[in-house]
């Protein structure tokens, strides 16, 4: 979808909420669902966060490592990718206590969804630095750059464009999966509106408000993640021209 | 000790009943989510004035968290004087939502196509029945059977979610065992094995796969 459809979609969503706030059937859930929605928000930014830096240290590890750190990433990003988010939410959340380590409930929640979409990102980091010229590698050492300089100059800034739309694609999954954390009893957006529809059973009221949310939530990072991708893109179109 | 054995092979065969309904949520809602998502691939195509439609309903579905959708299904549905089970209601919000990823990756599929395939049926008349079914389907699909494949090992891993309305799968299983014996490393951590096995298997079955997809197209 354009840019624009995206725009008019939030826009669409963000009124439909408005409108219905203004009926009490609606307008009495709001506050407390916001209220789970910053949480929701924290839990996503401080996620996404975590999952960057283990996303590009995992597949640096991989690809220039000394072999016990390639084994060790490799590792993380099977065990990672192959259990499930709810499997890892739980895992540490009852199984690392009887281990001696008691973490509270909004750190093992940023934790597993920040190592879980790590392992992931640190393969968009590794196809991105793979997908980069090879004469651009060759450049390098004609040029007689030390590795880490090589990266830092050459190869990382040009990976960075291809790697904002996979990234964009695993932060909304990740802003979906902190709907996980509810069942860990954090009250998140997710987890206030299971709360109020036991208490009240005015479930299309509270599911369709929530719905809503999410979907804008998810909008505003596929939008800010398109506009990014675009500012980068535009001065490597630039550099080539020139 | 913090691993008992002892334990750990005593709640395995209750674990194993319990994977079989996972597998069996896995398959059914991953039919589900492949046959609705042709359908919408190929309404969008066959019927152009459903395109906006469609693409906004994909895009409503793949924005918003799984576990709200299986939430909303299954509390709604009793609204409107239908009660679905946990299991069946869980499966359905399953199959809808990877419907939504499948039908994008069908319409890559479609997209791929050349259009002198689509000009040809014109030429001969075929009605657009016949063209899906004939000409385009068996072409489109064996390309992308690879992504469909991981889509499959993706909606595997959500079962858990189940467990939140209370489908006694693997994950609930675990859980009650664990609440129930004050051990929660043993039923946790077996659950967690048991997906990894899974992942790694599958993963090398899509890669053989998709090796022998590119050897027959190759020829």
């Amino acid at each position: 979808m354009g840019i624009r459809t995206l725009v008019t979609l939030l826009i669409v969503a963000l009124g439909v909420i408005a409108a219905l706030a203004t009926q009490e059937a609606y307008s009495l859930f709001l506050p407390g669902l916001l209220q789970g929605a910053v949480l929701t928000i924290e839990i996503a930014i401080l996620g996404s966060l975590l999952a960057i830096v283990m996303g590009v240290l995992a597949a640096l590890a991989r690809m220039y490592g000394p072999a016990p750190l390639r084994w060790l990433a490799t590792v993380y990003v099977e065990i990672f990718r192959g259990t499930s988010a709810l499997v890892q939410l739980f895992w540490l959340f009852f199984v690392l206590p009887q281990f001696g380590v008691t973490l509270n409930a909004f750190l093992v929640a940023v934790l597993a969804l920040g190592l879980n979409v790590g392992a992931y990102g640190s393969e968009v980091v590794r196809g991105a630095i793979q997908s980069v010229a090879r004469g651009q590698w060759e450049a390098c050492t004609a040029l007689n750059m030390s590795r880490p300089q090589m990266l830092r100059r050459i190869i990382l800034p040009q990976a960075f464009v291809a790697m904002i739309p996979p990234w964009g694609n695993l932060f909304i999954e990740l802003l979906k999966s902190t709907a996980l954390v509810s069942l860990i009893t954090l009250s998140d957006l997710a987890f206030k509106a299971q709360q109020m529809n036991q208490n009240t059973f005015k479930t299309i009221p509270i599911f369709t408000l929530v719905l809503l949310m999410y979907l804008a939530m998810s909008l505003v990072v596929t939008i800010g993640m398109r506009l990014l991708e675009r500012r980068a893109s535009l001065g490597l179109a630039r550099g080539k021209a020139a | 000790m913090i691993w008992d054995w002892a334990f750990a092979f005593e709640i395995l065969p209750v674990l194993a009943r319990a994977a079989i309904v996972s597998i069996e949520a896995t398959l059914i809602g991953f039919a589900l989510a492949a046959s609705l998502g042709l359908v919408l691939a190929v309404v969008r195509i066959a019927v152009p004035w459903t395109g906006w439609t469609i693409s906004v309903l994909v895009e409503l579905i793949r924005s918003t968290p799984l576990l709200i959708q299986i939430f909303f299904l299954y509390f709604v549905f009793p609204k409107f004087g239908v009660v679905l089970d946990a299991f069946t209601a869980g499966v359905l919000a399953i199959g809808i939502h990877y419907a939504a990823y499948c039908s994008e990756v069908y319409r890559a599929g479609f997209d791929n196509i050349h259009r002198g395939q689509w000009e040809a049926s014109i030429a001969l008349n075929l009605s657009s029945w016949t063209t899906f079914r004939d000409i385009i389907i068996p072409q489109a699909i064996p390309p992308i059977v690879p992504a469909l494949g991981n889509y499959l090992v993706a909606l595997f891993k959500e079962t858990p979610l189940l467990s939140a309305i209370a489908v006694m799968e693997l994950m609930q299983t675990a859980k009650i065992i664990g609440s129930d014996t004050f051990r929660y490393t043993e039923p946790m951590t077996l659950v967690g094995l048991f997906f990894l096995a899974m992942s790694l298997v599958s993963a090398v079955l899509i890669r053989s796969l998709e090796r022998l997809l590119n050897r027959r197209t190759m020829r």
